[in-house]
């Protein structure tokens, strides 16, 4: 069984959201990582740069599979977790604190509104099987 | 449309053993037990045992049998000689590939041919369409299991449930004998590159050995693997999956597998013009491996770039991120211009070029302390 810590906000895209101030954390849930085995690659966008809700902003591969990672949010990339890019297997050992990918200034503070609460991701889990 | 999946006798003891279980080929497979870079370095600096059962089992016997395989297939199966297998590829009139598969030859005019586990229907009717009078072509791959016990270890283990002497067998021969009181064909042939044997046996008694495997081999280091790291495993040795980087639009001489291809064997063989009409004209494409210049992992399917004029030169045909060297790995046909080691080119990864070049292969070399062995 995954963890699914409460507090975070989560898309059906399997991505978690931390409310940190201004600013959301973005990483991708313990369910993702165990799906997508070790991640051996991964890729994210420049600090500065801006990402769309529900498009791609990143990439994690495993040896096998190649994901992509979708923005909860809409926002422009204030920090990026750069030192994960070389050694990104962190993101299977812990997916919502050492795993974190980027930190966003959020533009409409709504888009949180439509995220899930850990116990709407529990039950999307089970209904995906 | 929905297919049943098959399982072979051991998917119990996958499931037992914490297995993740995918489809592949038509079947229900383990892909990987504790994951696949611990797996794919315990098969390069230990041991790991793999369930191959679902590959295909043909048996080949009678009067003319010989004759029947060397006119379907491109190595000159008349050089071989009991206890010995052979790589082979059967092709179509047009000289792509059918199937790559090894035969084995246990007797005069008695052979078993192992085939890819998603050609073994299309591969049976192709040979029965052929086979003549006075020969026996029986498709056994239900009875039969099939493991591959692969390390610079698995010598060693296997030798400890075995009375057969196992140094005398070189790579690519094979003995029948017993492995834990079952009878078993004992073939040092592989698919990593490393030293190791693969065992057939009936597939009723594969849970057994398999048990009797794992425990000899438990304190030296031998774990189970899944396809995940057969997939990268054969890859850092370049060696082709059929489907990948070879199927029915490829053909031997491009895909470097011309070291199998006897044009000059005595006896003429299906797809033999249409090869020399290939050889004559020069290849158009070649299969190469690269490595990545730039940071991405070239997957199956991403094209392949001119690094300046970004035309289309060819196609990716299997890429990983290799744990042996901690790189990208890949492999593809690129047209032959581009071909030579050394030689620039660009992948696109999503929808962007990214810098690659050409390099020797094998990309993983074993080191010299484990030299000898299997392939």
């Amino acid at each position: 069984m995954s963890k699914i810590p409460e507090k975070l906000k989560y898309s059906k895209e399997h991505e978690w959201v931390r409310l940190e101030g201004d600013l959301v954390v973005i990483g991708i849930t313990d369910h993702a990582q165990e799906k997508l085995g070790e991640i051996v690659y991964l890729e994210l966008p420049a600090k500065g740069e801006k990402i769309d809700k529900e498009e791609a902003f990143g990439v994690v591969e495993s040896t096998k599979a190649v994901s992509d990672i979708y923005a909860p949010v809409t926002g422009e990339i204030v920090e990026v977790n750069t030192g994960l890019v070389t050694t990104p297997e962190r993101i299977n050992k812990d997916p919502y604190e050492d795993g974190w990918l980027v930190k966003v200034k959020v533009t409409d503070k709504k888009d949180l509104e439509g995220l899930l609460s850990e116990k709407e991701y529990a039950d999307f889990l089970k209904e995906e099987g | 449309m929905t297919e049943t999946l098959k399982r072979t006798s051991l998917f119990e003891t996958h499931k037992a053993a914490g297995a993740r279980i995918v489809p592949f080929a038509g079947w229900e497979m383990p892909v990987q037990y504790e994951g696949v870079i611990p797996e794919h370095k315990a098969v390069r600096s230990a041991a790991g045992l793999f369930d191959v059962s679902h590959m295909g089992e043909f048996i080949v016997e009678g009067a003319g049998a010989t004759a029947f395989l060397d006119g379907l297939l491109t190595n000159d199966v008349t050089k071989v000689v009991d206890g010995q297998a052979q790589y082979n590829v059967m092709l179509y009139d047009n000289a792509t590939i059918v199937d790559d598969l090894i035969v084995y030859k246990r007797g005069a005019e008695k052979w078993l041919v192992i085939v890819n586990a998603g050609n073994i229907d299309k591969d049976f009717a192709w040979m029965k369409a052929r086979v003549p009078a006075g020969v026996t072509l029986r498709n056994d791959s239900d009875a039969w299991a099939l493991l591959a016990l692969q390390g610079p270890k698995a010598a060693e283990i296997l030798q400890s449930l075995t009375k057969t002497e196992l140094a005398p067998i070189k790579t690519y021969h094979f003995a029948e004998g017993e492995v834990a009181g079952m009878k078993a064909i004992l073939a040092r042939t592989g698919y990593t590159g490393e030293d190791g044997f693969e065992l057939a046996v009936a597939a009723n008694e594969a849970p057994a050995l398999w048990r009797a495997l794992m425990e000899a081999g438990a304190s030296k280091g031998l774990k189970p693997v899944g396809l995940g790291a057969r997939d990268t495993l054969r890859l850092e040795m370049k060696y082709a999956l059929y489907g990948n980087d070879i199927d029915d639009t490829t053909n031997p001489l491009e895909a470097g597998l011309g070291w199998v291809v006897k044009l000059g064997k005595a006896a003429t063989f299906v797809g033999k013009t249409a090869l020399e009409a290939i050889k004559a004209k020069g290849l158009t494409r070649k299969l190469v491996g690269f490595d990545m210049t730039e940071r991405g992992i070239a997957r199956h399917g991403y094209k392949i770039l001119d690094p300046k004029t970004k035309a289309e030169i060819g196609i990716v045909t299997s890429g990983t991120q290799s744990p042996s060297l901690d790189r990208p790995i890949a492999v593809g046909y690129v047209n032959s211009a581009y071909a030579a080691v050394g030689s620039e080119i660009a992948v696109e990864i999503r929808g962007e070029p990214r810098l690659a070049k050409v390099v020797e292969t094998p990309f993983y070399n074993r080191p010299p302390s484990q030299a000898g062995g299997s392939q």
